[in-house]
């Protein structure tokens, strides 16, 4: 892989399950610099796969970063916004934003602890050249080694029935211990022909499921067996409209360099630890003190239309817009975020096509599990 | 991809105009087009007795993904709407061509059929743009 020359045109990137795509009938789409599949048929039906079954997605656009060094976990302490010393058992994970100095989100990502001195961190893709500068800028301080793993490709299967069909490909030693893996951590396991596989308990779709790194020479053959064990190949489409169900985040469209996590619903994330020292930690405390302009709610459209990025929400206390919003095919209905005035109640609109359409606000998820939450 | 009705003639973005019996113009987009929308979810018609102009919007279709504007291909009246897109507009992916019709016009110049392509030209056209 190489970076794009400045003043040429940008090349696209391709995982190494490009072919296997095209093979399949995706409809292939640029997505951050990359050629990644949409959907393979119809999109919405990807969607019910993994609400109702098990789908997988290709995720190897995503970066995987590995950090050793005698200091890595002080490094994470000051590098990121939730605290890395909740993570006490080897393999457990963490999600966090890492903030620039203003409090803004540089990126959200994964924080997997692997040993004293081995983390890893997983990245979104359209943001990995700012990640590795800014990761790489912070870690001379603390001596840490960033090393970036383009060896790696990843899949994610996702759905009620996905643990079992993945489980149902590793070898047996190794069934019973992933079988009782724990939510939101990971551990080593040998695949299908001896294969080293890394599998997680994690997934953006709002459904169990486990995002397995292997090796990018075995992932062709890993995503076939999933195939052939009954795993629906399902686009990035489907996985934009599961995550928003889910009331999960995309970076760039609900928060980025210029909004705080507390003006992106995730205050959860952010750990005020007393003494621990990170990077926008005096940003967030000031913009709390001050009071925050802004928040990020859920809409619900219950008429007919669809809510989409960039419309204009009306509020009794200010406009507001809308930052991801599509049809959501388990409610059968428009959801999205928006982020409104603070102390917006009721009485909010958004204009489509310059027509004010009544929406409600509420809480998300909006889906959880298969089902549609209470209230939406 | 079906086969593209030798009947058909339509403009660059996608919409396709038939001539019926009795004169009316009914219009949809092309297999093509639903292709690249993906899974349509919404419909917004036209009203019956609204006036339409010749390559400006009369219709909303939005899939998952976007929403797009639909031309009219030709001017006139719009004296038809398919009723059966509000709850089924997925029938607009399963038959382009025929139940997935979205108005008919009453046309005002019928000189503007002219100016369409026809299958062979919108066939070629599809083409050039897929390589």
């Amino acid at each position: 892989m190489c970076d794009p020359q400045p003043g040429r045109p940008a090349m696209t990137d391709k995982t190494v399950l490009n072919a296997t795509h095209r093979e399949l009938g995706a409809r292939m789409v640029d997505f951050g610099g990359w050629d990644m599949p949409i959907s393979y048929g119809s999109q919405i039906e990807e969607h019910h796969a993994v609400r109702r079954d098990a789908g997988m997605f290709d995720v190897s656009h995503m970066t995987v970063v590995d950090l050793h060094g005698q200091r890595v976990r002080d490094f994470l302490r000051h590098l990121v916004a939730n605290n890395v010393d909740k993570l006490k058992v080897q393999g457990k994970a963490l999600y966090t934003c890492m903030l620039n100095e203003q409090g803004g989100v540089i990126d959200d990502l994964i924080v997997y602890f692997l040993g004293d001195e081995f983390f890893r961190l997983v990245v979104n893709a359209a943001t990995r050249a700012k990640d590795l500068a800014w990761i790489e800028k912070q870690a001379k301080a603390f001596d840490v080694k960033v090393q970036e793993r383009p060896d790696f490709a990843m899949i994610a299967v996702q759905g009620p029935n996905a643990r079992s069909k993945v489980v149902g490909l590793l070898h047996e030693v190794d069934r019973a211990r992933i079988e009782k893996l724990g939510r939101f951590a990971a551990a080593a396991a040998q695949g299908p022909h001896g294969v080293a596989l890394f599998i997680a308990r994690t997934g953006y779709t709002g459904e169990d499921g486990f995002e397995i790194i292997v090796p990018e020479d075995q992932a062709v053959n890993l995503w076939n067996e999933l195939k052939a064990a009954g795993v629906a190949p399902c686009g990035l489409g489907a996985r934009d409209t599961l995550r928003l169900e889910a009331g999960m985040n995309l970076y760039g469209q609900d928060m980025d360099e210029n909004v705080t996590p507390w003006e992106a619903a995730l205050a959860w994330t952010i750990s005020l630890d007393e003494g621990r020292d990170f990077i926008g930690r005096k940003a967030l405390e000031a913009q709390k003190a001050a009071g925050v302009p802004s928040t990020m709610v859920g809409l619900v459209l219950d008429e007919k239309g669809v809510l989409r990025h960039g419309q204009k929400v009306l509020t009794d206390r200010g406009d507001g817009e809308i930052l991801s919003g599509s049809f959501a095919p388990t409610l059968n209905k428009a959801v999205a975020f928006a982020r409104v005035p603070v102390g917006a109640l009721d009485n909010v609109r958004v204009d489509i096509r310059g027509k004010e359409v009544p929406v409600r606000m509420v809480k998300f998820p909006f889906v959880r599990d298969g089902k549609p939450c209470e209230g939406i | 991809m079906s086969e593209i009705p030798g009947d058909l003639k339509f403009l660059k973005s996608h919409e396709w105009a038939r001539v019926e019996d009795n004169g009316l113009i009914r219009v949809g987009i092309s297999d093509h087009a639903q292709g690249q929308l993906g899974d349509l979810v919404y419909v917004e018609l036209p009203e019956i007795g609204s006036s339409v102009k010749a390559g400006t919007g009369a219709a909303v279709v939005e899939s998952v993904k976007a929403a797009s504007d639909i031309y009219s291909p030709v001017s006139g009246e719009v004296v038809e709407v398919n009723e059966n897109l509000n709850d089924k507009p997925e029938t607009i992916n399963e038959d382009a061509y025929g139940d997935g019709w979205i108005f008919a016009v009453k046309a005002s110049d019928r000189g503007e059929l002219d100016e369409l392509l026809d299958a062979d030209a919108y066939a070629e056209l599809i083409e050039n743009e897929e390589h």
